[in-house]
């Protein structure tokens, strides 16, 4: 329940952020979502062992996050809670990996190496496409799907799905309060009930989106959300999106902080 | 089971994205000719459900990893195949935008593997198979159970492909798939008990829900034409590569317990990496660049020839990387605190 609840608050937090109205959420919602799509793209296109070329890549989740004035807490909480599948799978590696690197004097298996480049590819995908929403919110990004020829009833079935999570959630927690009144001193709901509650939670919400979604379809819903405010794509937009593929394409060929790396020493060196 | 964007390679996560792309173009098709206007609330209440419920982690005993259902099954039968896999769609990019669960280039693959297996194989091959004289509660429960079994088990092993073709893992196949099935095996009793038991009650309380689910797709009307067809191009993407690697890898698990058991002979395992490194290379933009021997405890390695191969982590590189990384990162932190300061102090003043 605690969990369930969680939920509907953190993409309420989400939606709100969304609402923002910074530099970054001017931008094209379209816009917005290719240079995502470049980015995850060319993060995930590294190699197992690459750890100094991935880091330039924060700049960007860093300057949105900046720039959109959002916070960095709620981000962080959603980063680590998806981190477990990835440690799951890439903890495994130090102990697969029968190469060693002599790291410091001391011999590590390169596994390592390929265990932390999985971790920062995962902190740097998922605060991305969290980003994207934060930036940008689901209507507009469903006005992007639309632009980019998503067929219609696709796009509706997402809306649709987004706003009935909230209203299937209010239900739940309205039976539970009434569960929890007929059962005083009863700890949770009772293992026997179990099946029926869950069935009564899906014919109560969805009598309620029937209800919701005819008195859309009353009140003129043809499909689609009309969004008056999407203005046409600006050459700031253009611009938006090619100088961001521009630096992660050069941080894709050339590693950025061996470069830094290699000045200061040539400046020490003189 | 949702796989995340960081485990795959961008030829993995866009190819299954492509395949995904195309059923759900296909089904979008096939809903137009009979879209009911009733369905549309019940896609959206489903998919609001299911999504809840992939939210509930449940602790699998003796693993120490928890799983979640996957709902493929239940969205076939309630919503039919085309509604159900469109719905699965809809769930999954929602967690992958709101909570990073899954991943956008990931989202072909999970799509996939949750939706495709479940709508378009488990569903009218074994749950219609098993209804087809008539809807009964046993029939129900044996029907769910099977195709929820069986829709989990090709699902979460396409995983286990996917993951190993992408290369971002050490995981040996065979390894990762004897985690991955009898794990997913256990979800999916659970994932059985859940659907049968969902169905069964909306069958008795709103019989007209699920036949309105139901009517139109029946497996006369699910042209099996297409859906061979459908599986000739998985079949293309993961048995094909499958067959590749298996023929190239001898022997996945004794090579695991050789190396428990402390010999290190690097032969076996030479030809699959170098194999799944060919691969690797094709996808990134730059072969790995700069490759030393690392330092072995063993100098006699045999297999010399098949580990200069492999991408080794640069010694020098990597770390001597540590100065520039570690710049680099306090520059990009800089950058963000500075630009933050002097946003603040711009509205002081405003």
């Amino acid at each position: 329940m605690a969990t369930i609840k969680n939920v509907l608050f953190n993409m309420g937090v989400l939606d709100d952020l969304a609402m923002k109205e910074t530099s970054i959420h001017r931008i094209h919602p379209l816009i917005k979502l290719l240079t995502t799509v470049v980015y995850l793209t060319v993060v995930v296109s590294f190699g197992k062992n690459e750890i100094s070329n991935l880091l330039p890549f924060f700049l960007y989740p860093v300057l949105i996050m900046v720039f959109a004035e959002i916070p960095v807490v709620p981000i962080l909480n959603r980063m680590v809670l998806v981190t477990p599948f990835i440690i799951g799978i890439g903890i495994l590696n130090p102990f697969f990996e029968v190469q060693t690197v002599v790291v410091f004097g001391t011999s590590i298996s390169q596994g390592w190496f390929t265990f932390v480049s999985l971790l920062l590819k995962s902190a740097l995908t998922v605060a991305v496409s969290l980003m994207l929403i934060a930036t940008t919110g689901m209507n507009q990004l469903a006005a992007a799907l639309r632009m980019l020829k998503v067929p219609k009833i696709f796009v509706l079935q997402l809306l649709l799905t987004y706003r009935y999570i909230s209203v299937l959630i209010e239900e739940l927690s309205r039976m539970v309060r009434a569960y929890s009144l007929r059962a005083p001193g009863q700890k949770g709901i009772h293992p026997r009930v179990w099946g029926s509650f869950v069935g009564q939670l899906l014919l109560r919400t969805y009598d309620r989106g029937s209800r919701v979604y005819e008195s859309m379809n009353a009140r003129g819903f043809s499909g689609e959300y009309h969004r008056g405010n999407i203005s046409k794509l600006k050459g700031k937009d253009i611009a938006y999106f090619l100088s961001w593929s521009l630096l992660f394409m050069l941080a894709r060929l050339y590693d950025l902080p061996l470069l830094i790396e290699a000045l200061i020493f040539s400046m020490g060196g003189e | 089971m949702h796989m995340a964007d960081a485990l795959l390679s961008p030829i993995v996560g866009g190819t299954m994205l492509a395949a995904t792309t195309g059923i759900a173009a296909y089904s979008v098709k096939k809903m137009q000719n009979n879209l009911d206007e009733k369905k549309i609330p019940l896609m959206g209440v489903i998919g609001a459900f299911i999504f809840a419920s992939q939210m509930i982690n449940f602790a699998i005993p003796g693993t120490g990893s928890s799983g979640h259902i996957g709902g493929g099954m239940l969205l076939a039968i309630l919503l039919g195949p085309y509604a159900g896999f469109l719905t699965m769609a809809a769930i999954l990019l929602i967690q992958a935008l709101f909570f990073g669960d899954g991943g956008l280039l990931a989202f072909g693959a999970n799509v996939f593997n949750l939706g495709f297996y479940t709508c378009f194989i488990a569903y009218p091959i074994i749950y219609k198979w098993l209804t087809r004289k008539g809807v009964t509660s046993k029939r129900i429960f044996g029907g769910s159970m099977l195709s929820a079994l069986v829709g989990l088990q090709l699902g979460s092993f396409s995983v286990v492909i996917e993951t190993v073709l992408s290369g971002k893992t050490e995981l040996p196949f065979s390894t990762f798939a004897l985690l991955m099935q009898p794990i997913h095996l256990a979800i999916g009793i659970v994932e059985g008990l859940v659907t049968a038991a969902v169905v069964t009650f909306v069958r008795k309380t709103r019989p007209e829900i699920l036949e309105r689910g139901a009517i139109g797709q029946p497996l006369g009307n699910v042209p099996m034409k297409r859906v061979l067809g459908a599986l000739v191009i998985a079949g293309l993407v993961v048995g094909g590569a499958m067959s590749w690697f298996a023929s190239s890898h001898p022997d996945g698990l004794e090579w695991s317990m050789e190396k428990t058991a402390g010999t290190t002979e690097l032969t076996t395992s030479g030809s699959v990496y170098t194999a799944l490194d060919d691969f690797q290379s094709l996808t990134a933009f730059l072969p790995d660049y700069g490759f030393k021997e690392t330092v072995d405890e063993n100098p006699a390695v045999p297999a010399a020839e098949s580990e200069e191969k492999r991408p080794g982590v640069n010694v020098g590189t990597s770390v001597s990387g540590i100065v520039g990384g570690g710049l680099t990162l306090a520059i990009v932190v800089i950058l963000g605190v500075l630009i933050r300061l002097v946003k603040k102090k711009k509205r002081a003043v405003t």
